[in-house]
């Protein structure tokens, strides 16, 4: 396939490994992390951990939307799934987040209309085929998401809809790479920056990062030879002690970003200080709906209670979450935490740190 | 879950394209694209939407750059 088989080359993608295996380092291992979750699944699946030489460590970051959405927020979604003649509608793997006491996948069982669907406009669909009910979409995601969002309720809007509206549990990277950094619970090295992400936000948006905390910064592509590119030019920097945004993701990735879903983004959206789970609250981090489309933000719609939340005992994905725990290091890993039976995010959702680490065996 | 793979633009109807992504057929809106598509472009798609045009310069840029570090790779090898 094109832009595809080229990055796979596995002659290339030996001689780079080789070059990164005859290097070596005193000292600590190089930590290198991994934000974005597509990155750690196709790290597993090429089995790049295993093959990179002991000094380069890398460390999974909470890149997964589902998984950084806090309990409070699936409990909110789980209230307004519960709503008489709502239909709630959601991207797949948010379904099975076990919240306090249930998961949407429970309501849907009990009787709620909960509906899977496969893009925003399909939840759109659904609202203009059922006149009479009040149709919900859960917005967890982050930038790369939020402007598909924004894109349903602008639509929404000009065709005068009254029964659709967005519950926004939306997230931004930048900050939560910022309070990973503030935090200091590890020192990181460098970071491969989100693919798409990236797409929307530009490479541009790393800038500030890197001069700030003189922390290298490298938008990589999803495929081996990107990976290998972009691990590579990591190490190099961090060797020369260097700090630069660089980005050879540019099939994908422009400077600049997509500045048509960066506007739509702006004219929808604000942001706001937003919890995540495992790091807590961070400033200007979440995406809530502006006062100007309030009529189409589910959190105005309805008015929905304080919902005590209850964590389940025993589940450090937050930990997970910010690197400093390997799922194995958790007691419920694989023991009572297993994908068929999650107790927490980070092993129901395809791209959750769990979730690889179960499905490649790693131990 | 990102999508990584490019997608080829088959079928364009006002903002709606059909795109091919390896033997998949999807509906790709085109409304978040900051330039035009046309059909045999390649883009990028997350959860229905294309967000960027795949531009064949920067792409065949970036396999010389990948090219060039692999060759640099063999040289410090052979040193």
């Amino acid at each position: 396939m094109k832009y595809l088989d080229e990055y796979r080359d596995p002659q290339t993608a030996k001689r780079l490994l080789e070059a990164l295996q005859r290097r070596s380092r005193e000292g600590p291992p190089m930590k290198l992390m991994e934000i974005c979750g597509t990155h750690t699944v196709s790290i597993f699946r090429l089995g790049l951990r295993q093959l990179l030489p002991a000094f380069i460590q890398l460390i999974s970051g909470p890149g997964c939307p589902v998984c950084v959405t806090a309990n409070e927020d699936i409990d909110r979604a789980v209230w307004l799934a519960r709503q008489p003649g709502v239909i709630t509608t959601t991207f797949g793997d948010l379904l099975r987040v076990p919240g306090s006491s249930s998961s949407l996948h429970m309501e849907r069982s009990k009787g709620a209309d909960v509906r899977m669907v496969y893009a925003t406009f399909d939840a759109l669909q659904i609202a203009r085929e059922n006149p009479g009910r009040q149709v919900v979409f859960l917005g967890i995601g982050f930038e790369t998401t939020a402007p598909t969002v924004a894109a349903a309720i602008r639509q929404a809007a000009a065709e005068g809809m009254d029964n659709f509206s967005v519950f926004s549990a939306h997230k931004l990277l930048p900050p939560a790479m910022r309070a990973l950094l503030d935090a200091r619970d590890q020192q990181l090295d460098g970071f491969l920056c989100p693919g798409h992400v990236s797409t929307i936000i530009g490479a541009k948006a790393y800038e500030e990062i890197v001069s700030r905390y003189h922390i290298p910064c490298v938008v990589t592509g999803f495929e081996a030879l990107d990976l290998l590119q972009g691990i590579t030019l990591l190490v190099d920097q961090v060797e020369q002690g260097r700090a630069e945004v660089l980005n050879p993701y540019r099939r994908a990735v422009s400077w600049e970003g997509n500045l048509a879903a960066q506007h739509l983004l702006e004219e929808i959206f604000e942001p706001v200080d937003s919890t995540w789970r495992g790091l807590g609250e961070i400033p200007q981090s979440g995406l809530k709906v502006r006062d100007a489309w309030k009529d189409y933000d589910a959190a105005e719609r309805f008015s929905m209670p304080e919902i005590q939340v209850k964590e389940h005992p025993g589940c450090r994905c937050g930990e997970v979450l910010r690197g400093i725990l390997t799922p194995p290091e958790c007691g419920l890993f694989r023991k009572v935490c297993t994908p068929q039976d999650p107790k927490g995010p980070c092993m129901v959702s395809g791209e959750g740190t769990c979730g690889a680490y179960y499905r490649y065996q790693m131990t | 879950m990102c999508l990584a793979i490019p997608a080829e633009v088959i079928h364009i109807e006002d903002e709606m394209a059909t795109v091919r992504v390896g033997e998949a057929l999807r509906k790709a809106s085109l409304m978040l694209l900051p330039e035009p598509a046309e059909l045999g472009d390649y883009v990028i798609v997350h959860a229905g939407f294309a967000l960027h045009k795949v531009d064949p310069e920067e792409a065949r840029e970036s396999l010389r750059l990948l090219r060039e570090l692999a060759s640099a790779a063999d040289e410090e090898g052979l040193n």
